[in-house]
C-alpha cells in the first residue's frame, strides 16, 4: 500500500503527516494528528459522528480519504474554542442546555450546528432539525440540542448588535 | 405536590459537570487510548447460521507482513473458563470465539492480530475455514418444537428456561369475571445501538502482574468476570473506570471482547486493542435486545375493571444465555403495571435460536412488557366502547393506597398516578388534540391519539437471579462512595464504575454538596480504578440516582459527623449544643463561637493534639449500602420484592398515517412524569426525551431482521433505521413529584424513562388511526411497509 504525505490546514494550523492511500480522513485526524475529538460511529456515512468542516462545508470524514484532503482546510471540534480557550457561544449553549449525555455524537452535532449558524444566524426549529438531521444521537432525542442551537443563535445575535 | 423547595442544590438548575469535556472534544473514550506497541484485532466471522468448523488454516494470514497472531476458538477455550451464564445451564458453554461449531451467522470464529486494523482486516480475509453446514432454526416458535434443530445439542432442546408462576386466584378471577379477551403482541428484536461500538484495550504487565483494561463498559462485576475467565486473581485486573462510554443504555457488556484481548495481551506481551466496526457490532457483538412474543389474556368486568392477567412471554434469546433470559425476570417487578389487578399468571419462556445473543437493554425487558399490557388495556377499552383515559383511571392504583403490594410480591413505594394523568391531560389539551386528530381525518389522513400509563421500576436489585436460577443466591446489590477531604479543604468523591452519559459526576457532587452544604462545583467526582474501587454494581436497573446518590449522601453524613465531633471536642460541649452550617460548626445561639471549615479540616489533618481521643486522623469516609427493601430470597411461590422504587409516566402522542404509503408522522407528543425528587432537572429531561426517541425507534423503525437462511439483514445504519431529528418531535413534558419514602432525597430512577411507555403509546396511536378501518396491528416495529401492507393488502 502506497503512502503519501498529506499537508493540510486544521483549525487554522498547518499540519503534515503520512497516510496510506486507503486511510480515511477521520483516521488521519485521530491517529496521525492525534485530534481525537472527532469520533467514529458507523464508518459508512450515516451517523455523522465524524463530521468536520472541509473548506467551509460539513462533511463525513469517514467517507473521505486523507489524501483527498491534501491542501484543504479542515475545522474539527477542537477548533471551535476561542484562541484563549474560551467556549464559543454554541459550545456554551450546548453546556447550558445539557445538549448531550454520553458526548459521543456531540462533536458532530457541534460541527453541523456551527455550520448552520454561520450560514443562517436565525434558523427556525425546522431548519435546525434539517441541519442536524444527518447526525444521529441515541441519548437526547435531539430536543435539548435544538434548544441549544436556538439559544446560541439568540446570543450570537445579541453579541453582533 | 409541587417541586420541593427545601433543598439547597438538589432539583436546582445546574450545569452538568461532565459536559465541559464533551463540548471541547476532550472526552476520553476507549478508542482514544493509545499505548506504545499496541496491536489491533479484526474478527473472522462465520457466514453460516449453523456450521461445524472442520479446520482453520491461518498460514496465508500469518504470512502477511504485520500480522502477529491468529487466535482460534479452540485455543481460547482450552485456556479460559467459560463466561458467566444467567441461568443454571452447565451444558451450554458461552465462549468468546466459536469452538468447534459456529451457531449463528456473524459469530466470531477467529481473531486476527496485526500492527494495524487495516492489516488485521486484510489478513482476516485470508483465514481459510472449512465449514460443514448444519440445520438451523431462526423462528422461536419453531425452535420449541421437538423436531427443531437444536442450537446446543449438549442441552438436548432449545428451551433455556420455562416456568409458570401463579400469583393469587387467577382461575377463580377468570371464572368470576363476565369478560375476558386474549391477544398476541409482538416485540421484535431491536437494541439500544449506541453510536460508539464496543471498544476495549488490554495491556498485561509482567512486572506488576497486572492486566490493565480500558473499555467502553457498563456491566456489574466486570473485573471479577474478567478474572474468572482468565483464571487471574481479581487484584490482578485493573479496569480504568474513567473511560468515557459513548452510549450504552444497559447494553455495553463486552465480556467476550474483553476476554479475547486480555488473553492476547498475555500471550503476545503487547497491548491489544479491539474496536468493533459497525458490522462486527451488529452481527457478532451479541448486543441485540429482547425479541418477544406475548400471549396475553385478561379477565375484566362491565366497568372495565381488570381482575386478572395471564401473560405468556416467549423470548428469542438467540444463541447464548448470558443475562438475556433474566430480562424476562425483571418485569415480575411490575407484572401488572400501575393497575389494581388482583391476580396474575406469568409464563416465562426463553428459547434459543441461531441468532446473535441478547444483552441487557434499557428497561431490562420492562418496555416490551409494558407495551403488551397497554395493548391489552386499549383492547378492553375498544371492546367496551370506553375512553382509554377512563379505563386507566378506573384501574390505576390510587394515591392513598401506597405502599401497594402487587400479586407477584413487589411493594410499590409511592405514587399519584391520577394526578400525573390529570396534569398530562391538561398540558396536552386532550380535547384539542381530539379535535386536531379529527381535522386530520377530514383531510383524508388516518390520524390517531395514543395513551399509555406505565411504571419504571428503579433502584435495581438481583432478585430475578435467584428467581430464575435457584443455585444463585445473590441478594446483595450494593453501591459505594468514598469521600476524601484533603488538607486544604477540597472534597473528592470516588465511585467504582464508569459512566455512559448518566451524569454520575454531577450526581455525586450535588448529593454531597447537599449534605455538607458545600458548593457542588467545588467537589471533584472521580471514577476509581477497579483495584482501588469500593464495591459497585454499575449503573444498571435505573439505580444510580438512588444508590450512588444514597452512598454519596451516606458518606457525606459521616464526614459531617466527624466535623461535629471535632468541634464538640474543641468547644468542650456536647454535640447537641452545636450547629452545622455550610461546613462550619458554631455554638447554638452564639454564631460567633465558630470553627470554620478550613479550621476543622486543618485540625483533622495536622493537629492531632486537638482531635478527640482515639480518633482517626484525616477526614475521609466511605459508605456502602444495600439496595432498600433488597436482601431477601424469593418465596416458594416466586413472590419477591424486586426493585424498591417505582416511577410513573404517562404518554400522549398524536400521529397521522399517509394512507397511500403507510408513513407515520408524529405531530404532537406529551409526557407526564413522576420520578420523585429530581436531582438534576436537565438530566431527567434529557433521559426522558432520549428514552422517548428510543421508544419511537422501537415502535416504528428498528428491527434486527434475519432472513430465512439465517442471515442478518440489518447490519448497517442503512437497513437498521435509527430515528433522526426529522422523525423525533419536540416533546411537552409535565412533571409531578411524589417522593419515595425509601431514598435519601425522595428520588426514584429515571434512566429508562420515556422508553418504557413510548412504544405502547405510539402503537396505541397507530391503532387509533386504524380503528375507523376496523384494522389493528400488534407487532412492533410498525414499519412503513407493514402498515402499507395492512392498508393496501
Amino acid at each position: 500500500m502506497s503512502t503519501h504525505t498529506v499537508k493540510l490546514t486544521v483549525n487554522g494550523k498547518s499540519c503534515e503527516g503520512e497516510a496510506e492511500a486507503r486511510m480515511t480522513l477521520v483516521d488521519f485526524l485521530r491517529d496521525v494528528l492525534e485530534l481525537t475529538g472527532t469520533h467514529i460511529g458507523c464508518e459508512h456515512g450515516v451517523c455523522g459522528a465524524c463530521s468536520v468542516i472541509l473548506d467551509g462545508k460539513p462533511v463525513r470524514s469517514c467517507l473521505i480519504y486523507a489524501v483527498m484532503a491534501d491542501g484543504h482546510e479542515i475545522t474539527t471540534v477542537e477548533g471551535l474554542e476561542g484562541s484563549d480557550g474560551s467556549l464559543s457561544p454554541l459550545q456554551d449553549a450546548f453546556w447550558e442546555n445539557h445538549a448531550m449525555q454520553c458526548g459521543y455524537c456531540t462533536p458532530g452535532m457541534l460541527i453541523a450546528s456551527h455550520h448552520l449558524l454561520q450560514e443562517n444566524p436565525s434558523p427556525s426549529e425546522e431548519e435546525i432539525r434539517e441541519a442536524i438531521g444527518g447526525n444521529l444521537c441515541r441519548c437526547t432525542g435531539y430536543q435539548q440540542i435544538v434548544e441549544a442551537v436556538q439559544m446560541a443563535a439568540e446570543k450570537m445575535k445579541g453579541g453582533a448588535a | 405536590m409541587n417541586a420541593p423547595t427545601e433543598f439547597r442544590y438538589i432539583s436546582k438548575k445546574r450545569r452538568v459537570k461532565e459536559d465541559r469535556r464533551f463540548i471541547t472534544g476532550r472526552g476520553r473514550y476507549a478508542a482514544d487510548y493509545k499505548l506504545p506497541g499496541m496491536l489491533h484485532v479484526a474478527m473472522v466471522s462465520s457466514p453460516f447460521a449453523c456450521a461445524d468448523i472442520k479446520s482453520i488454516n491461518a498460514d496465508a494470514a500469518l504470512a502477511m507482513p504485520g500480522v502477529h497472531y491468529v487466535l482460534t476458538g479452540e485455543e481460547l477455550a482450552a485456556n479460559i473458563n467459560p463466561l458467566l451464564s444467567g441461568l443454571d445451564l452447565p451444558e451450554v458453554k458461552r465462549l468468546p470465539l466459536a469452538n468447534g461449531r459456529a451457531r449463528y451467522a456473524g459469530e466470531w470464529v477467529a481473531a486476527v492480530v496485526a500492527d494495524t486494523r487495516h492489516i488485521a482486516e486484510d489478513a482476516a480475509e485470508l483465514v481459510e475455514i472449512d465449514y460443514d453446514m448444519l440445520d438451523f432454526v431462526i423462528d422461536p416458535e419453531e425452535a420449541i418444537k421437538p423436531e427443531a434443530p437444536v442450537v446446543h445439542p449438549e442441552k438436548g432442546d432449545n428451551i433455556f428456561f420455562d416456568k409458570t408462576w401463579v400469583w393469587g386466584d387467577v382461575e377463580g378471577d377468570f371464572k368470576r369475571a363476565p369478560h375476558s379477551l386474549s391477544l398476541r403482541a409482538r416485540w421484535s428484536r431491536c437494541s439500544t445501538v449506541p453510536i460508539e461500538t464496543f471498544a476495549v484495550t488490554a495491556s498485561w504487565d509482567d512486572g506488576r502482574e497486572m492486566l490493565d483494561v480500558w473499555a467502553s463498559i457498563q456491566m456489574p462485576k466486570y473485573p471479577e468476570q474478567i478474572a474468572r475467565a482468565l483464571r487471574l486473581p481479581v487484584s490482578s485486573v485493573n479496569v480504568h473506570f474513567d473511560v468515557d462510554v459513548g452510549g450504552s443504555y444497559g447494553l455495553k457488556r463486552g465480556i467476550r471482547q474483553t476476554v479475547i484481548v486480555s488473553y492476547l495481551t498475555r500471550k503476545l506481551r503487547r497491548p491489544v486493542r479491539f474496536i468493533e466496526d459497525r458490522l462486527e457490532n451488529m452481527a457478532g457483538g451479541e448486543m441485540h435486545g429482547p425479541d418477544r412474543i406475548f400471549d396475553m389474556e385478561v379477565a375484566y368486568d362491565d366497568d372495565g375493571i381488570m381482575h386478572s392477567l395471564k401473560i405468556t412471554a416467549t423470548d428469542d434469546c438467540g444463541c447464548y444465555p448470558g443475562r438475556a433470559p433474566l430480562q424476562l425476570g425483571k418485569p415480575v417487578s411490575a407484572i401488572v403495571g400501575p393497575y389494581r389487578i388482583g391476580s396474575a399468571q406469568y409464563h416465562a419462556r426463553s428459547v434459543s435460536t441461531n441468532k446473535t445473543s441478547q444483552e441487557a437493554v434499557r428497561g431490562f425487558g420492562q418496555a416490551p412488557t409494558n407495551f403488551a399490557i397497554e395493548t391489552v388495556v386499549d383492547r378492553i377499552a375498544r371492546e367496551l366502547g370506553m375512553e382509554r383515559e377512563e379505563i386507566r383511571r378506573r384501574n390505576l392504583i390510587r394515591s392513598d393506597e401506597f405502599p401497594w403490594r402487587i400479586p407477584s410480591g413487589s411493594e410499590y413505594d409511592s405514587g399519584d398516578y391520577h394526578a400525573v394523568l390529570d396534569k398530562l391531560m391538561e398540558a396536552a389539551g386532550w380535547d384539542a388534540l381530539i379535535k386536531k386528530r379529527d381535522e386530520l381525518r377530514t383531510e383524508g389522513k388516518l390520524a390517531g391519539l395514543g395513551l399509555s400509563t406505565c411504571l419504571e421500576p428503579s433502584g435495581g436489585n438481583s432478585s430475578f437471579e435467584p428467581l430464575f436460577n435457584p443455585k444463585n443466591d445473590t441478594t446483595t446489590w450494593m453501591e459505594s462512595c468514598l469521600i476524601k477531604v484533603d488538607m486544604l479543604g477540597g472534597i473528592s468523591a470516588m465511585m467504582g464504575t464508569s459512566t455512559s452519559g448518566q451524569g454520575h459526576e454531577t450526581l455525586l457532587s450535588v448529593s454531597i454538596g447537599e449534605v455538607l452544604e458545600r458548593d457542588p462545583d467545588s467537589i471533584r467526582a472521580i471514577h476509581s480504578e477497579s483495584v482501588t474501587a469500593l464495591p459497585s454494581n454499575s449503573p444498571v436497573g435505573s439505580r444510580m440516582a438512588i444508590m450512588l446518590g444514597g452512598a454519596a449522601a451516606g458518606a457525606a453524613r459521616k464526614i459531617k459527623a466527624q466535623l461535629i465531633a471535632i468541634a464538640a471536642h474543641n468547644f468542650q460541649l456536647p454535640e447537641d449544643r452545636l450547629v452545622y452550617e455550610g461546613g462550619d460548626v458554631y455554638v447554638e445561639g452564639d454564631p460567633d463561637r465558630r470553627l470554620k471549615w478550613e479550621q476543622l479540616v486543618d485540625i483533622a489533618h495536622r493537629q492531632y493534639h486537638n482531635m478527640p481521643l482515639g480518633s482517626e486522623p484525616g477526614l475521609q469516609a466511605q459508605h456502602t449500602w444495600e439496595v432498600p427493601t433488597g436482601g431477601a430470597m424469593p418465596a416458594a411461590d416466586g413472590t419477591v420484592q424486586m426493585y424498591p422504587c417505582y416511577a410513573f409516566e404517562a404518554h400522549i402522542p398524536l400521529v397521522s398515517i399517509d394512507p397511500g404509503t403507510g408513513q407515520v408522522e408524529i405531530h404532537d407528543y406529551f409526557i407526564g412524569h413522576d420520578c420523585g425528587t429530581v436531582i438534576n432537572p436537565d438530566i431527567v429531561r434529557g433521559m426522558t426525551f432520549g428514552g422517548i426517541a428510543h421508544g419511537i425507534g422501537a415502535a416504528l423503525y428498528e428491527k434486527f431482521q434475519y432472513d430465512e437462511s439465517g442471515q442478518l439483514q440489518a447490519g448497517t445504519f442503512m437497513d437498521y433505521l435509527l430515528p433522526s431529528a426529522h422523525e423525533i418531535p419536540s416533546v411537552g413534558m409535565v412533571k409531578h413529584f411524589t417522593p419515595s419514602p425509601l431514598t435519601e432525597f425522595g428520588q426514584k430512577g429515571s434512566g429508562e424513562s420515556g422508553y418504557l411507555g413510548a412504544p405502547a403509546a405510539i402503537a396505541g396511536a397507530v391503532n387509533d388511526a386504524l380503528a375507523p378501518l376496523g384494522k389493528s396491528i400488534e407487532t412492533l416495529p410498525m414499519r412503513v411497509r407493514d402498515i402499507e401492507a395492512l392498508l393496501n393488502g
